[in-house]
């Protein structure tokens, strides 16, 4: 059949010559090969000390953010809950008392707020649905663990803290939610 | 009987059948979208103005059209009447005025408040509201407060329907809350907050189609699209035991009546099928209750978002 790419090589099976029946040449042709490589751009990084950049729009591990005054933004509103594909998201909600509102944005808050990172996707649909800037996806990775329960990321892991604030500017869903 | 045309489609009615009440005669989308007016409670319609409708033949003998847009739960019809809903464009621009101004007020706090997911504000403003907002001043704001240990009054989220007035002056004759101001300062109110107690005040909570009037037994428990409504019955002496329980696994989170797709308590045995505050408010033990099956609910409200089955059964229709 007619070649379409006009690359490919005919096979031959015609004895060796001498200088090949040596195989001297092939392998040192190899070797040096190899030795020129050692001279090239590497495409490799040393991981733990050098990283590499993560894109903007990496959707890594969650975080679940306080506003500029500390208080946390989510509303238990439970929409990334049903925006979720992977149902990885639970949450029960509860009223705010009063003297708790440096804590909670809203009147109701998320109690409990949990994500299975073991069944969640990554797709950021969660972010998308948020409609109080309260979940954000972040350059951070989720790191392995032992057992399957501590897969399942409380508050305690996802609420940023106060001295230690993640930062989302650079998220494309950030400034969705105008001031009042 | 009066033939009267809705969006190019006929339908011969009783003399004196309001406008709104021939269309759902017809049904599907010529149906005007309705806030105030509730069929069941009489003296309720003409407060929103949400039902807007164009009439352009006002009936055979006087074919002119109506100067204004015409309120349909109150309009009645007349022969030869032709109306236009969906396909007037004029409806269209008053009725995104009529949203804007019912959102003027409204804080639009869906993510915090339980009835988003069944608010008939929601829909409309869907529907028919603008992207964004054009005011800019204060809104008018109220504390929360309790009306009776069981219903919680937002007044911030009121519409001023007038429907919860309506549902009491009909359920009870006494009736001890009534809307207090005028204009811009009227609300929801009873005197120095006394509690309403009545066997049926539950009911405030279903007639109301913003989120003003709760379930205080229900409140933030969960959201409507997490749980699964089934139709279940009791005895009870008072009402007829025929309700929805809103259950989250096992556990009934509330109970409300049974609702059309109007958002209006249907029939049950003949009569208005309200429930009584027991039924509502104190039996939460599955025990209590003999479920019958899940309610149907339409395949584009996000209650059903999580039912897997009714997509499999279009395909087969489709086949």
């Amino acid at each position: 059949m007619q070649s379409l790419s006009n690359r490919s090589k005919v096979v031959s099976d015609k004895p060796m010559t001498f200088m090949e029946k040596l195989y001297l040449p092939a392998i040192l042709g190899g070797m040096w090969i190899t030795f020129t490589h050692l001279f090239r751009k590497h495409n490799t990084l040393k991981y733990p000390e050098q990283t590499k950049a993560f894109a903007p729009v990496y959707r890594g591990m969650h975080v679940l953010k306080r506003d500029e005054q500390g208080r946390e933004n989510c509303t238990a509103c439970g929409l990334c809950a049903v925006a979720c594909p992977a149902e990885a998201i639970t949450m029960v909600a509860n009223e705010r008392e009063k003297g708790e509102e440096h804590l909670y944005r809203e009147e109701k808050y998320a109690e409990i707020y949990e994500i299975n990172m073991l069944r969640c996707i990554f797709c950021g649909l969660c972010e998308e649905a948020c409609p109080k800037e309260a979940i954000f996806l972040t350059d951070r990775l989720v790191p392995t663990e032992y057992e399957r329960a501590d897969f399942i990321y409380g508050k305690d892991k996802l609420v940023e803290s106060m001295d230690y604030r993640i930062d989302i500017t650079d998220r494309q869903s950030t400034g969705k939610r105008t001031e009042k | 009987m009066v033939k009267v045309t809705i969006d190019d489609k006929t339908i011969e009615v009783e003399p004196g059948t309001t406008i709104l009440s021939a269309a759902r005669q017809i049904g599907g989308e010529v149906v005007p979208p309705a806030m105030c007016f509730y069929s069941k409670l009489p003296g309720t319609g003409g407060k929103c103005r949400t039902c807007l409708v164009e009439v352009s033949q006002g009936s055979e003998k006087d074919p002119r059209p109506m100067p204004k847009l015409v309120a349909s739960c109150s309009t009645p019809v007349m022969d030869g009447m032709v109306v236009k809903n969906t396909t007037s464009e004029k409806v269209k621009v008053g009725r995104g005025a009529v949203v804007e101004f019912l959102l003027i007020n409204h804080p639009l706090d869906c993510p915090v408040c339980d009835q988003a997911g069944e608010c008939h504000l929601q829909d409309l403003g869907f529907e028919n509201g603008g992207e964004g907002t054009r005011y800019e001043e204060e809104k008018r704001t109220f504390d929360p407060v309790d009306i009776g240990n069981k219903i919680k009054l937002h007044m911030n989220r009121c519409i001023l329907c007038y429907r919860c007035v309506a549902v009491a002056n009909q359920l009870t004759d006494k009736r001890v809350h009534g809307v207090l101001g005028r204009g811009e300062h009227a609300e929801i109110s009873t005197y120095i907050e006394k509690a309403i107690d009545n066997d049926f005040s539950g009911n405030m909570i279903d007639v109301c189609p913003v989120g003003a009037l709760t379930d205080k037994t229900f409140r933030f428990k969960s959201r409507v699209w997490f749980l699964k409504p089934m139709e279940a019955s009791c005895e009870c002496t008072k009402c007829s035991g025929k309700t929805v329980v809103w259950m989250f696994g096992n556990e009934i989170m509330r109970v409300t009546a049974r609702k059309d797709q109007y958002g209006e308590v249907e029939d049950q045995d003949g009569k208005t099928g309200w429930i009584c505050n027991d039924c509502r408010f104190e039996k939460k033990d599955i025990s209590k209750w003999n479920i019958i099956g899940p309610r149907k609910i339409n395949r584009h409200s996000v209650i059903s978002q999580g039912n897997y089955t009714s997509p499999r059964q279009t395909i087969k229709k489709l086949n």
